[in-house]
């Protein structure tokens, strides 16, 4: 029955009418037995953890402001939000994409090990703390301590940065356009090569963005916390 | 974790609405304080030389027109008293001092909850839909107004722990958060005469802005030493007879959206419980940036 199934079907839940819980088992277990790609969302209403944990190539359309854990732990799924989420959007994503057309609360992609995050407005504190190996692009500027102890992966920042920028980076790279309030411990400034600018010049076209990457700086770990220093007498 | 939501009408024309439009507001926060919920509301001020005060009889079973009674026999003054359950607003042209003194006296197991021109406090145990339907808050009326739903993490879960707390006239604060100075700043008030109540950390920055604002400070400056006195987690919610205040502490780890529209600035912990207010999505909305300070004044 394979030649049946519906191009791009499409189903609609209304968080005024049908329940979190509804929509997230649909979201992980019915959608792909019925065939279903595209799911849209009405009325989220700031609730927490919709389409969280996510396992299949599924498209999914949030239409207004989310609360905590959006898409958390998504793996293949494309899920946008159109309005503002609360804490921790996209935190540990697997891989997939996740797009917040608003601006994200705090720790907003946090310890992600793969997929793109974008966030068309500002991300607040801790954007991309412990990143793993995911990418983020953030159209606005990020508050204090973004990208702390990031461990792998690429943090675009359109805009501002706040205090303790990439503070006791590993090995994730970031790149920032505006002015930077402070450096964290061990983030360092950095020039960019073409190897660089050509992979920013990906991550922008991937958000759909058209900033030069020529207006942006590299920011990365000096190393110099990887190995223990006695003589530092814990000053860094 | 707490819930905190506030609420200032811009339109005059909205006042009667306040308690109605705030009561999806705080059962929004439930899951964020389940277990206490309280509300200070700013009504129309009382006139020049009378004071109310906000009363709490808890589980004592209270005869408010007695004790109203034996009030007017021993204060002279002219005195009312609008009864709401085991709350009670008494309005008084006698020194509110005097007044408390007298009930402690001579009725112990009444509390004063609050004391001002235009404040009338209530707070209780209990989960918010229930204390709001106990005590009727869809039908108060005010220009603004201070909630919060607890949930307790660093002192006993009792009517005088719930939240807001009041210190002086007219004012108010709610926490979401935690201090981890609270004693130091206690040894620091109480030798100037300052007096608590509880052992509860918010009782103490209540009563250190509440203090400042005595010292002459106005209600913005008396938050920025704050910034440098009081440490640990915290946005803040207070209130003056004309003012609402909201701060972050520099980590901002706990959480706060603000809605302004021509008509309102609403103010919740999470979107969660700004979602139903009228004319929502035309409302501005941002979150509040650490150590910035966001005050509407009526």
């Amino acid at each position: 029955m394979a030649h049946l199934k519906p191009v791009a079907a499409l189903r609609e839940f209304d968080l005024e009418r049908d329940s979190l819980r509804s929509l997230n088992l649909y979201l992980h277990r019915q959608a792909l037995d019925e065939g279903i790609e595209q799911v849209r969302v009405l009325n989220p209403n700031g609730a927490h953890s919709i389409a969280c944990g996510l396992d299949a190539p599924l498209a999914v359309e949030i239409h207004g402001h989310v609360g905590y854990y959006v898409a958390g732990m998504n793996k293949h799924a494309a899920v946008t939000v159109h309005g503002n989420a609360g804490p921790g959007a996209a935190e540990n994503m697997m891989s997939g994409r996740v797009h917040v057309r608003g601006f994200a609360s705090t720790a907003a992609g946090a310890s992600a090990r793969g997929g793109l995050l974008i966030v068309d407005g500002d991300a607040s504190l801790r954007c991309g703390i412990s990143l793993k190996g995911g990418d983020i692009v953030v159209g606005g500027s990020v508050g204090s301590f973004s990208a702390f102890m990031a461990q792998a992966g690429r943090i675009v920042i359109c805009g501002e940065a706040g205090d303790a920028l990439g503070d006791s980076l590993y090995e994730a790279v970031i790149y920032v356009r505006g002015p930077v309030r402070s450096l964290g411990a061990d983030a360092r400034f950095e020039p960019m090569s073409d190897a660089d600018r050509a992979a920013l010049k990906g991550l922008l076209g991937a958000a759909g963005l058209a900033h030069d990457p020529g207006e942006f700086r590299r920011v990365a770990s000096a190393k110099s916390l990887y190995h223990w220093n006695a003589d530092a007498n814990q000053e860094y | 974790m707490c819930g905190i939501v506030g609420l200032l009408l811009k339109k005059p024309g909205l006042r009667d609405q306040l308690g109605a439009l705030m009561v999806p507001m705080l059962i929004g926060m439930t899951e964020r304080g389940p277990d206490s919920a309280g509300l200070a509301v700013y009504t129309e001020p009382v006139p020049e030389g009378e004071h109310k005060l906000s009363l709490y009889s808890g589980a004592h079973a209270v005869d408010w027109p007695g004790l109203l009674a034996a009030l007017k026999e021993e204060l002279t003054h002219a005195q009312s008293i609008a009864i709401n359950g085991n709350h009670a607003v008494l309005t008084t042209r006698a020194e509110p001092l005097k007044v408390s003194a007298w009930l402690a006296a001579n009725a112990p197991e009444v509390a004063v909850l609050s004391v001002g021109h235009s404040i009338d406090l209530y707070k209780d145990v209990g989960a918010p839909a229930e204390i709001a339907r106990r005590y009727h808050f869809e039908s108060l009326s005010g220009t603004h107004l201070v909630g919060h739903t607890r949930m307790a993490t660093e002192s006993a879960v009792t009517p005088a722990h719930a939240h807001p707390f009041t210190a002086g006239r007219d004012f108010c604060l709610v926490h979401n958060g935690s201090l981890s100075n609270p004693h130091l700043v206690r040894k620091r008030l109480e030798p100037l005469g300052i007096e608590f109540e509880t052992d509860n950390d918010t009782e103490a920055a209540c009563r250190f802005f509440e203090w400042r604002l005595r010292e002459g400070d106005d209600l913005e400056t008396a938050v920025e030493h704050g910034f440098s006195e009081l440490d640990g987690f915290y946005t803040f919610l207070m209130g003056t007879e004309r003012a609402l205040l909201i701060v972050r502490d520099a980590f901002a780890c706990k959480p706060a959206v603000i809605a302004e529209s021509d008509d309102y600035v609403a103010i919740a912990s999470e979107f969660r419980s700004l979602a139903h207010l009228p004319q929502i999505a035309h409302a501005s909305l941002i979150e509040p940036k650490p150590e910035e300070i966001y005050s509407w004044h009526i």
